[in-house]
């Protein structure tokens, strides 16, 4: 749902020259240094790109999925560093307060998330517990009017950076799954939490990412999110937003890989005429093309939906299967348009490859999703 | 202080224009649109000296369709007050431009004017000029700074060779350069607080102003191709072709 479409326009329109004028121009360096520059940083929050889905009335832009999924292709076309900086204070890092969180988290955490004051982290993964998350081990045993966390989540994105830590826990260790599982927001500075060493990824450099390990760390019984037992259906909840919103950035990725393939297609010659002239790199190009439009679509359609209030869980998992696969294919045919020139890093495309494997992983594998979409299915037959 | 500031809409600079087929304009069918760059100046200006105390209210015009509210919307979300849309369906040529602004200058009251210095779309460079002949108010062009002072306003204007410095008495027209400042990006709250600010509309013939142009266009043409250069092989070649070929020696 589009509430205005100027507005709408005019946001997008913004971001998009925000985008072209300061990120881009920045893509090297964040590449190189593995930091997004503070300046960088600043610009954001003075923007207003880090309150994008916190409710209004909380200093947030309050965006619908649809509008949401606009900004989210804009920004695709730059480093999804840049958005990773972000992108947990939208989504895995806020919604969980912004969902089930009472009206006192509300009031204490979505201002500050929203300003960009406080960044916000989820912590579901742990050393043993992935795709299989309602397995997880972290455990929240209650003294007075305290949880007691011990545990150790990896992998966790802007956790070198947090001031709050959504953090799944089994709240009940007599269930084994999910209905043992609790969900807290646990606030920097909390004795008993320390970082891990930031870790060395194959791309998304700039986007930090590290282990938080919970050592008989006191939480307050009020900074429990919704009641005792919920906390995975509450990350669930999460996760299926942010699934459309990984969706919309993969689309911008790909419109962003297509646009610089075009271009060195149209420069590069060879065998003398353009490559672009050749119809074996036309093929290439109108494939990425067609399958980016075809995933636009579907992510657009399925914004659409959930804003009317329809259940998208299946087609939410179909939009990030496709689109993540979708990008993965169009950044490997903007690799082989720019023949050796897309394996040195002079080109931007060399890291673009290399940062979009990784959305084929998180937030649920592509064979996660296969098993959501194909267990819908299974459960609407019978 | 009140302040008025013109804003433009037009083809967006990162578009890439082409010549309609029959030769009549550029083609603007869906191409991107925005607020001119030099007007976007001088809406930063104006908002900086609002910051700064020295401006009580900031008024945005434009001048074309119903369309050019976009930028209207822009210029407030950046922090102008309010905005006037002067309505008409017809080409807006310079001296129609200045004649509308005289006549709003009038209505409103106003003791600034910040234009800038041209559009990217036809780069005429007229309107503050035209509306300076028209008000009998003092000009500073080209202004790469502006110091408001008590009842003047002092401009550093960029000219051929170096800069000259003018001081202007109040009401006065100011047009921007590119070394005034360096435009803000309007906020994404401030973008949607901007839809409750108001904007009035007005047609020309309201303001008692003419559209009739007295400029026709007779056609349009692409810059010329730039030809693939050559390599020479010698020195000598070199001279002989700037020589006979080129005639530049
Ligand atoms: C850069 C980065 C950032 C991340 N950020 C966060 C974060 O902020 N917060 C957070 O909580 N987590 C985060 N993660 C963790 C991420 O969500 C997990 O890595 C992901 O869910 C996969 O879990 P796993 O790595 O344990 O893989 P595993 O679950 O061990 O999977 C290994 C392989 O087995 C497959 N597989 C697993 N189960 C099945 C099955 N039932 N059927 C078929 N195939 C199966 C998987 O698809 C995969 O191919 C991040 C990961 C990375 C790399």
């Amino acid at each position: 749902m589009i509430r205005d479409q100027e507005i709408l326009d005019q946001l997008v329109a913004i971001v998009e020259r925000f985008v072209r004028e300061r990120l881009i121009p920045a893509e090297d360096e964040v590449a190189e240094t593995n930091r997004v520059p503070e300046d960088i940083v600043a610009e954001m929050k003075e923007l207003g790109l880090f309150g994008m889905t916190i409710p209004e009335q909380y200093g947030g832009l309050g965006l619908t999925m649809e509008e949401e999924v606009h900004v989210a292709m804009a920004l695709g076309h730059t480093s999804p560093a840049f958005r990773s900086i972000l992108g947990t204070n939208n989504g895995i890092g806020s919604a969980a307060v912004v969902f089930d969180g009472s009206d006192a988290q509300k009031q204490r955490f979505l201002p500050r998330y929203a300003s960009g004051e406080w960044v916000g982290c989820f912590c579901l993964t742990e050393p043993d517990v992935g795709s299989d998350a309602a397995a997880l081990k972290t455990t929240a045993r209650r003294e007075g009017d305290h949880y007691i966390l011990n545990g150790t989540k990896r992998y966790i994105t802007n956790g070198p950076v947090a001031d709050t830590f959504n953090v799944m826990a089994r709240t009940n260790p007599e269930i084994r799954g999910a209905r043992g599982i609790s969900a807290f927001i646990v606030e920097k500075g909390t004795p008993g939490i320390s970082l891990g060493a930031i870790d060395k990824k194959m791309g998304q450099a700039g986007s930090l990412t590290c282990d938080v390990i919970f050592e008989d760390c006191p939480v307050p019984a009020v900074n429990l999110i919704g009641e005792e037992g919920e906390g995975f259906i509450t990350a669930m909840k999460v996760l299926d937003r942010g699934r459309l919103h990984i969706s919309a950035v993969s689309v911008g990725v790909a419109d962003r890989l297509i646009g610089d393939a075009l271009s060195y297609a149209l420069n590069r010659q060879q065998f003398g005429k353009a490559i672009a002239e050749h119809q074996l790199i036309q093929a290439m190009l109108a494939d990425s093309r067609t399958e980016a439009y075809a995933a636009r679509c579907m992510v657009l359609e399925t914004a659409r939906a959930r804003d009317r209030g329809d259940n998208v869980s299946t087609e939410s998992s179909a939009c990030k299967l496709f689109a993540t696969e979708m990008v993965g294919r169009v950044a490997d045919r903007a690799v082989q348009i720019h023949g050796g020139a897309g394996y040195v890093s002079d080109y931007a495309v060399e890291r673009f490859y290399r940062d979009v494997r990784l959305f084929r992983l998180y937030e649920g594998t592509s064979q996660i999703q296969q098993l959501i979409i194909a267990r819908n299915m299974i459960r609407d037959a019978s | 202080m009140k302040v008025l500031v013109a804003v433009k809409r037009v083809v967006d600079a990162y578009v890439k224009v082409r010549v309609k087929s029959d030769h009549s304009g550029v083609e603007l069918a869906n191409a991107k649109m925005a607020i001119n760059p030099f007007c976007e100046i001088a809406v930063e200006e104006a908002i900086r000296l609002k910051e700064q105390g020295k401006a009580e209210e900031v008024i945005a015009v434009s001048i074309g369709t119903s369309a050019s509210q976009e930028q209207i919307r822009t210029a407030l979300a950046l922090g102008a007050d309010r905005g006037i849309l002067v309505e008409t369906d017809q080409e807006a040529q310079p001296l129609s431009v200045a004649r509308i602004l005289k006549a709003i200058v009038e209505k409103e009251g106003i003791d600034l004017v910040i234009l800038g210095k041209q559009s990217i779309d036809t780069d005429n460079n007229q309107v503050g000029q035209m509306l300076g002949a028209l008000t009998n108010m003092p000009q500073g062009t080209f202004a790469c700074k502006a110091e408001p002072g008590d009842g003047t306003i002092t401009v550093t204007r960029e000219i051929d060779g170096g800069e000259q410095t003018v001081a202007l008495k109040l009401p006065a027209i100011v047009t921007t350069d590119l070394r005034l400042n360096e435009p803000r990006y309007a906020s994404l709250p401030n973008i949607m607080k901007a839809k409750k600010k108001p904007i009035d509309t007005v047609t020309p013939d309201a303001l008692g102003v003419s559209m009739e142009s007295r400029i026709r266009t007779l056609s349009v043409e692409p810059p010329p191709q730039r030809s693939a250069g050559i390599k020479v092989g010698s020195v000598d070649e070199l001279i002989d072709k700037l020589k006979n070929e080129a005639k530049v020696i």
